[in-house]
């Protein structure tokens, strides 16, 4: 089936499953947002061992969508992950470093001779819980505001900031992006303590900053996304990369059921979540975040449109056509794809059959919990 | 050192850690899954207390695996862009599967098979503990499908437009038989290291006469695992180094130290080398070693006349046996560089006849263009001493585990083994040596495969990312400090683990 496709419509498609992987990532950071709010919801030791139990069965699937997300770059856009990776290289490192101490931090936090004591892997995981979504935020940003990279005749490339990636933290529209991520992760977070606990005063605790935290929020995403309306991008006209004003919201409005339906949709789901907090609000507003982030990276690179530009040389910025795998390996790669629902099939299985809410009662009779 | 230097220093640090703890999973997760399995077999309760103990500690090596890879995913981009963009397209299929087809799985059923317990049926979390192990193995086999094609390079293309190598044919990737050899191999060692380990905590509890019945099964169960599986290593093994002879002539000298090539050639049983030694000299090659005769001609072409190359016939050429000179292969490969550039030159002039004319030189020894970055023939070799030394270790560990498990098998049978002190105490001083004997392999494989980062196509030095030194120095240090801190708690969480032990109460216990 997909040796018949166009190599433009291959590199669309792949550019969307990149997207779409992009959404699955934040809204697993629903992992962090609980993480972060961990100290100002529990009240004391029993109900924050608890909440460290309720997001720990969690953490390793947010881990793997990260994996997997450059794992998808590598194969289908070889260049922007060499360009990306290899030039924003603080930022990335960053990342990275603050994903690394998670992954040890639920196990060991109270295990017996675990030599730093347990307030440190839970600062671990707070410093997680605010900076991986902040800094995904960031990184997403760039996709919109660029990077200070240029692509030789040998297609290597060079970044031309000796600050490697972490400059992109000095533009502030890349700032609100950031903070958007990182307020959209808290609110998901509070959403699945309200989902996944039945402790009233953790409940109500969650509860009460939800209110807050979701106009904020909203008021965020609100700006984020005008300000990606108005500021001018980049697209491709007889061979050459352009500035055109208002690209993005002139890309939104061309691509109406790709890009603007799951925007809107997403954004009421969101807010809907919100609403029905008590009930389902978790999966409305999981099920909204990833349609908003995949319409927002969907709308960066679709119709083969530069979604990485370079701000020192746009005629370097990075098209889905000039970064990507070759026809073959996309091809091949397509029908590895067709296993992702597979792989979601049983993903849903297993959530079900641990859903059940978890209680004191269990963790403290549990060997096993963190 | 410099930029390349640091770059490798850092690749080898993050993945001398990660590999720690990864054959310590491998086997462990099917050690697990065959626990639990008699469990369900069998309804006996003392089996579920025998497999979660084992699962407590596979957990504290898993997240501590899971953490260190990371970072291995990444470093290709981060640390080795030039190579991410090169060879791209072939190596970046591999790893984006194993996201797919493996991680998911094992993170997935990993939150079963801790905490599903009292949540899902027996069937369930068997299932799931099964299936947390063949993801561990799934997870093996397409990293070292990647890595079998760094050290075998088939089924692509060199694209001369793009500049990058292109995949022509997926299944001659995922079914090269040096990725096969590598894969089998890989995972035999990760199931011996967790045998190893498996016995040699049991025999800690035996010493300290502690849960021995426990200790018992459990060095039954991993003693039979780890000889069934040091005999699959034997045979993968045989078939590793018959495939470095064919594809890595180089390794294979380097491996055994050998300079001169020669029919019916022994290999070294033991050997020192002799330091001064430099090619093209006449200084013998050890200050002493024990060979056993036709050895290396049989393990490497199966075939005990065969000649097996040198160092020198590598580098000089040998004509008798077709083996072209380093020196020569440099010439070729400068000349399709030179032929490279003539054919862009043409193409951005529009001269379409230059062009075609630079890309037929060009393809004539296109085959050679990776040489052609290097200046000296000499450059060409592999660290000969770190490369032979490694792999005697693993050969001479492999072998002992052999006989460790056959003894230890022997002495439970015969119902001596709680008696047998020295074998106890020898079994629980083995615990590092699985992961020594894999750490060795796996320098074997790489340090050997040097200076080449895909095997005769692109040297380790074209790969790496422009980056300062400065920067790469930082993230190095950063990351020894990390997970520097990191292993310490692991061993501490895991000695404080074992010391707490199953607490299984049962009959036959010296301490109940």
């Amino acid at each position: 089936m997909f040796e018949t496709w166009e190599l433009l419509w291959l590199q669309n498609y792949w550019w969307g499953i990149v997207s779409l992987l992009g959404g699955f990532l934040a809204m697993m950071l629903f992992v962090q947002g609980g993480q972060a709010l961990i100290p100002s919801i529990a009240k004391n030791e029993a109900d924050k061992t608890l909440l460290y139990n309720v997001f720990g069965r969690k953490w390793e699937l947010g881990f793997t969508t990260l994996v997997l997300f450059g794992g998808a770059i590598f194969a289908a856009f070889p260049l922007f992950y060499a360009v990306s990776f290899g030039g924003a290289y603080f930022a990335w490192m960053t990342l990275l470093f603050a994903y690394i101490i998670q992954a040890v931090s639920y196990e060991y936090r109270t295990k017996k001779g675990n030599v730093y004591g347990a307030h440190i892997y839970e600062t671990f995981l707070s410093i997680n819980g605010y900076l991986s979504p902040f800094l995904i935020g960031v990184i997403i940003s760039t996709l919109f505001s660029g990077g200070a990279f240029i692509v030789d005749d040998a297609n290597l490339s060079h970044w031309m900031v000796a600050t490697r990636g972490l400059e992109a933290l000095l533009i502030p529209f890349n700032i609100l992006g950031g903070l958007s991520v990182m307020m959209l992760s808290r609110i998901l977070g509070m959403l699945y303590i309200l989902n996944s606990v039945e402790e009233d005063k953790i409940r109500r605790s969650a509860l009460k900053k939800l209110h807050i935290e979701m106009l904020i929020t909203v008021a965020a995403l609100a700006v984020y996304a005008t300000w990606i309306f108005i500021i001018p991008g980049l697209s491709i006209e007889n061979n050459r990369v352009v500035i055109e004003m208002n690209r993005y919201f002139h890309t939104f409005i061309t691509y109406p059921i790709s890009i603007l339906a799951p925007f809107v949709i997403g954004l009421g789901l969101f807010l809907l979540g919100g609403i029905r907090a008590k009930k389902s609000g978790f999966w409305c507003a999981a099920a909204g975040t990833v349609l908003m982030v995949f319409a927002l990276l969907f709308s960066t690179g679709v119709g083969g449109a530069p979604f990485y530009p370079s701000y020192v040389d746009i005629q370097s910025s990075l098209t889905t056509a000039n970064s990507s795998g070759s026809r073959y390996t996309l091809t091949v790669m397509g029908y590895v794809s067709l296993f992702v629902p597979v792989v979601l099939g049983y993903i849903v299985v297993v959530w079900k059959a641990m859903a059940r809410p978890l209680t004191h009662d269990e963790i403290k009779n549990d060997p096993f919990s963190y | 050192m410099d930029l390349i230097d640091w770059s490798r220093a850092q690749f080898a640090l993050t993945a001398i850690y990660h590999f720690l703890f990864v054959p310590l999973t491998l086997g462990l997760s099917f050690l697990v899954a065959i626990m639990e399995t008699i469990y369900v077999k069998t309804g006996d309760e003392k089996w579920l207390s025998t497999t979660k103990f084992w699962v407590k500690l596979f957990g504290i090596n898993f997240v501590i695996g899971v953490a260190t890879g990371l970072i291995m995913e990444f470093e290709f981009g981060t640390n080795w862009a030039a190579y991410s963009w090169i060879v791209g397209d072939i190596f970046g299929a591999p790893l984006a599967i194993e996201g797919i087809f493996a991680f998911f799985l094992e993170s997935t059923f990993f939150v079963v098979l801790f905490f599903g317990w009292n949540r899902v049926s027996k069937g369930f979390h068997l299932t799931s503990a099964w299936l947390v192990a063949i993801g561990t193995n799934l997870s093996a086999l397409w990293i070292l499908v990647a890595n079998g094609w760094m050290q075998h390079p088939v089924g692509m293309n060199f694209n001369p437009d793009s500049m990058r190598y292109e995949m022509g044919n997926f299944w001659d990737v995922i079914f090269s038989p040096v990725a096969v050899a590598k894969f089998l191999h890989t995972i035999g060692g990760g199931y011996v290291t967790a045998a190893v380990f498996v016995v040699g905590v049991s025999a800690w509890f035996l010493i300290r006469g502690r849960e021995t019945q426990f200790a018992r099964r459990s060095i039954i169960v991993a003693a039979s695992f780890g000889l069934f599986a040091s005999l699959f290593l034997l045979l993968s093994g045989d078939e590793s180094a018959h495939q470095v002879a064919q594809k890595q002539p180089m390794k294979l000298a380097a491996m055994e130290g050998l300079y001169s090539g020669e029919g019916r050639a022994g290999i070294v049983a033991f050997g020192i080398l002799n330091p001064d030694k430099k090619v093209g000299d006449d200084l013998p090659e050890f200050y002493g070693d024990i060979q056993i005769p036709y050895a290396l001609s049989l393990l490497g072409y199966h075939d005990i006349n065969a000649f097996v190359p040198g160092i020198n016939d590598l580098i000089s050429g040998n004509e008798k046996f077709g083996i072209m000179s380093a020196d020569e292969k440099i010439q070729r490969g400068r000349a399709a560089l030179s032929d490279l550039s003539d054919y862009h030159e043409a193409k951005k002039s529009n001269n379409t006849f230059a062009a075609e004319r630079s890309l037929k030189a060009f393809d004539a020894n296109q085959s050679y263009m990776g040489y052609g970055h290097f200046t000296n023939a000499l450059q060409t070799i592999p660290p000969i001493a770190l490369t032979f030394y490694s792999f005697h270790v693993m050969v001479g560990l492999g072998s002992f585990f052999i006989v460790l498990f056959m003894v230890l098998l022997y002495l439970s049978m015969t119902n001596e083994l709680i008696n047998t002190r020295w074998a106890l105490w020898i079994t629980f001083m083995s615990i590092p040596l699985g992961f020594v004997a894999c750490e060795a392999g796996w320098i074997v494989a790489e340090v050997g495969r040097q200076p080449w980062v895909i095997q005769d196509l692109l040297p380790t030095m074209k790969g790496v990312s422009a980056l300062s030194t400065t920067t790469v120095k930082i993230t190095f240090w950063a990351f020894a400090i990390l997970f520097t801190t990191l292993l310490i708690a692991e061993i501490k969480i895991m000695v404080s683990a074992i010391a707490n032990g199953p607490h299984i109460a049962e009959k036959g216990d010296d301490h109940v």
